[in-house]
């Protein structure tokens, strides 16, 4: 049957609304409980650098181990810590969309800063890193012990490496090759830490990490994103390197 | 096949008709075996290839499918006589496209690791051709209720599908099954080590399964193009 124009643009109108209201009605109902998630998952990497959480299931326990274990300042790249934004509203360190401050300039951008409190002390600075690895975004969060030079435990992120081969970078076992791995040599240059090609090497520096097999690419994208990172976070840690001592 | 449904609309008179007649057993069966939609329509291959490296992220995409399917068979046969033809494919498409986004902010507010793993996945959805297919072969000429038991045929036949290629592809390519470690053990035992296939782990792998099941399946039904 043949419907007449009226009848066709009324339809697309009523139509158009009712799944429009619906959808915006979830997304709004939903939103609060979306962004609990995000705020989790955050916390969570953060934490999994430092320590080992995958027993922890309850998220409300998570939580609260973030609470009581890590402080957090957001610092510029002259490494001063910084307080308000140029609007006055104060920093959070958590809601600092790294992804977006990647874009930035790196003297432009602000730079999260969490520390692991053990006995009152800091035990661990954990700096957020961000950049390209071979089909979309990589990020991690790298943590130094009290040295600011070894490298206690890293947690890696990425949106689309192939699963089996770079995405294995989220893998406890690849993560783990990194810890007591160093990034300053012994005349306090950055050099960073280099995953080599091909995996299963032996005999590798403290600059080096057991690479991934088929995933020289990733590889590639975690050496430069950790190298570019730590150069914007270097003059904060040599603060803090002259304050510790 | 799936157009054949479509040009005989059903105008049975009786209304007694079992809940689970035989010809309404046919509509769910069918699309599991016969008229499979993966292994015999040879719809929707872009998923099966895309997110069948790892069980788990296949048994959520399998739910929202089926989801999806059913109920937006289920709307558009509901509102099918006030379709008006000539918009009808923008129609289903909108109504799809709105249950998919509502799957994708679901799994967005509760499981948001799965999110994370599948969240590019389950926006396709939209464009799985299962879906639509089904939408304008089946759910725009019957009704409702033989609607939603055709949407869960196809959404448990493109399902069991995609689950047996994620587990051949999981097992072979990370030697793992829902995680579990299976490759390692074994090693332990036999004192030689399992290598996993890397080829499974690419689109290839699923290509091969796929082509595997497709094979095994026509043998044992005697189907033939025409």
């Amino acid at each position: 049957m043949q419907r007449s124009n009226t009848y066709i643009i009324l339809f697309s109108i009523g139509l158009t609304i009712v799944l429009g209201g619906a959808l915006s009605l979830t997304s709004v109902s939903l939103k609060p409980l979306q962004d609990i998630q995000v705020e989790l998952d955050t916390k969570k990497k953060i934490l999994g650098a430092v320590m080992d959480i995958s027993n922890i299931e309850d998220p409300a326990e998570i939580l609260k181990v973030y609470s009581e274990r890590v402080k957090s300042v957001v610092v510029d790249y002259e490494g001063n810590e910084l307080t308000a934004d140029l609007k006055g509203n104060p920093y959070v360190a958590e809601k600092v969309n790294i992804q977006k401050n990647s874009k930035l300039d790196p003297k432009e951008r602000v730079y999260p800063v969490f520390m692991f409190i053990e006995d009152g002390e800091v035990d661990a600075y954990i700096f957020p890193t961000f950049g390209a690895g071979l089909w979309d975004w990589i990020s991690s969060y790298v943590a130094f012990g009290k040295d600011l030079n070894t490298i206690k435990g890293i947690a890696f992120d990425h949106k689309a490496e192939t699963p089996g081969l770079g995405a294995r970078i989220t893998e406890p076992g690849v993560q783990g090759r990194f810890a007591g791995k160093k990034v300053f040599d012994e005349n306090n240059n950055l050099v960073s830490v280099k995953m080599v090609k091909g995996e299963g090497k032996t005999g590798l520096s403290d600059y080096e990490v057991d690479g991934l097999s088929g995933a020289t690419m990733t590889t590639k994208g975690v050496n430069v994103m950790l190298m570019k990172y730590l150069e914007c976070y270097s003059a904060y840690i040599e603060k803090v390197k002259s304050q510790n001592s | 096949m799936s157009t054949e449904v479509a040009e005989a609309p059903i105008e049975l008179k009786e209304p007694a008709e079992a809940l689970l007649s035989k010809r309404r057993k046919r509509i769910v069966a069918d699309p599991l075996n016969e008229d499979n939609p993966i292994t015999v329509q040879v719809l929707g291959i872009c998923s099966a290839l895309a997110v069948t490296v790892q069980i788990k992220p296949t048994i959520i995409m399998s739910l929202a499918v089926v989801f999806v399917i059913v109920f937006s068979n289920l709307i558009v046969s509901l509102i099918r006589k006030w379709i008006p033809g000539r918009i009808r494919i923008i129609v289903q498409l909108a109504i799809i496209a709105t249950l998919v986004t509502l799957v994708s902010e679901v799994l967005k507010a509760y499981s948001y690791d799965m999110y994370k793993i599948l969240g590019a996945y389950v926006g396709l959805i939209i464009t799985n051709c299962i879906v639509m297919g089904r939408l304008e072969a089946f759910a725009m000429a019957n009704k409702p209720y033989d609607s939603v038991l055709d949407g869960l045929g196809s959404g448990f036949g493109y399902a069991w599908i995609i689950l047996a290629v994620a587990f051949f592809r999981e097992l072979f390519g990370s030697g793992s099954i829902l995680n579990v470690k299976i490759y390692e053990p074994i090693s332990n035992m036999l004192g030689v080590t399992l290598q996993t296939n890397g080829l499974m782990v690419d689109s290839i792998g699923a290509f091969m399964i796929l082509g595997i099941i497709i094979w095994i399946q026509r043998t044992k039904n005697g189907y033939v193009e025409h």
